[in-house]
């Protein structure tokens, strides 16, 4: 395995965090490369991350959250890269968190390891309960659907081996990507770790999920991850097969 | 049994459909597998519509005792299914819209890198 990494940072809208971000993983590691794809902001998301010396991918028009952080995903597979790590562009993940979600993916333990805020005793994260509610919801729909332990569908932080990434390059879900990219991870037979990690409160903007519609979210995610389970999965184990080892 | 008018008024209408399908067609502006779609459906409601002995027929089959419920069935029919077909065809071209957007930002994010490139080697 070699040493290249590519942080892959999806940003819509996040100008005033994305800076802090990105410097946040060179301090981690400054050989990372960082790969801001920008969903078609209004305000000057791309001019910040490239005045920090991001590579800075711009969509012609708005694709949603899936979109954009699979185009970073093809990036790699393009590149050649063997490890990527996906971080929100908003600053509430912590950089220095990614060592624990590497670790298993250096190891060859996991093709995918996802930062977790619920696997292990209580952190200091601890949402609203109308959001705890949704996220033990989904974790236990997913486990249901796959007959695999999961503890938290809803984390955007991870890190990916080179199987895991051919597989989003090729396949990831559409509009809330989290929950649905689990069970695709997990029928696609890729082994998937989640470690417990620290996430910050948002510094910035407010959450894409807000609470007015967080029923309509619940129903719509719900309903897309049984349509969802009942898809052929064949082509998907076919990508990661052709990625290898 | 089929009224008469009903008959006349029905086979009119499909005639009008197939006429506009062959003038779409002619000027153009529908594909090949959309006109054959919309031709068949126009063929099928003329001849329901015409052959009134027919429609009748069926309907006794059918154990139908009004038989141009049997033209309102039909036309059901293939809305429904043109419908589902439009779903099929709307996903596709989603899903190549996404593609097409993610390949020409990842293009233009690589023929900037170098430019950038080849500024830097510039004399």
């Amino acid at each position: 395995m070699s040493g290249r990494i590519v942080a892959v940072v999806p940003a819509f809208n996040e100008e005033r965090s994305i800076g802090a971000v990105i410097r946040e993983i060179r301090a981690f590691d400054p050989a990372m490369v960082v790969v801001v794809v920008d969903d078609h902001s209004s305000d000057g998301t791309a001019e910040a991350a490239e005045a920090e010396g991001a590579v800075v991918i711009r969509l012609p028009y708005n694709l949603g959250i899936g979109g954009a952080v699979q185009t970073g995903f093809k990036y790699a597979v393009r590149e050649g890269f063997d490890t990527a790590v996906r971080l929100d562009g908003d600053g509430q993940h912590v950089a220095a968190e990614l060592r624990r979600l590497l670790e298993p993916i250096a190891r060859g333990e996991a093709d995918i390891v996802t930062g977790s805020r619920f696997v292990g005793p209580a952190g200091s994260y601890r949402p609203p309960l109308a959001r705890r509610l949704g996220i033990h919801w989904f974790a236990n729909l997913v486990s249901v659907l796959t007959w695999r332990r999961v503890t938290d569908t809803t984390s955007g932080f991870q890190a990916l081996n080179r199987r895991a990434i051919a597989l989003f390059a090729v396949d990831y879900p559409t509009d809330y990507p989290e929950v649905e990219g689990t069970l695709l991870v997990l029928r696609s037979g890729l082994r998937l770790r989640e470690v417990q990690v620290e996430m910050r409160e948002r510094e910035h903007g407010v959450s894409s999920i807000t609470l007015v519609r967080s029923v309509y979210y619940v129903l719509k995610v719900t309903l897309a991850l049984v349509v969802a389970s009942l898809r052929s999965y064949k082509a998907d184990r076919e990508a990661v097969e052709a990625a290898g080892a | 049994m089929t009224s008469l008018r009903v008959s006349i008024a029905a086979t009119v209408a499909s005639v009008l459909l197939v006429l506009v399908v062959i003038e779409l067609i002619r000027k153009r502006r529908l594909k090949e597998q959309y006109a054959l779609l919309w031709l068949g459906t126009g063929i099928v409601l003329i001849a329901l519509s015409a052959w009134r002995d027919g429609l009748n027929t069926i309907a006794r089959w059918l154990g139908i005792g009004y038989p141009p419920a049997i033209l309102f069935a039909a036309a059901t029919l293939f809305v429904i299914v043109v419908l589902l077909h439009y779903s099929t065809v709307l996903s596709r071209l989603s899903d190549r819209n996404t593609e097409l957007a993610q390949h020409v930002a990842l293009l233009e994010a690589q023929v900037r890198a170098l430019r950038d490139a080849s500024h830097e080697n510039a004399p």
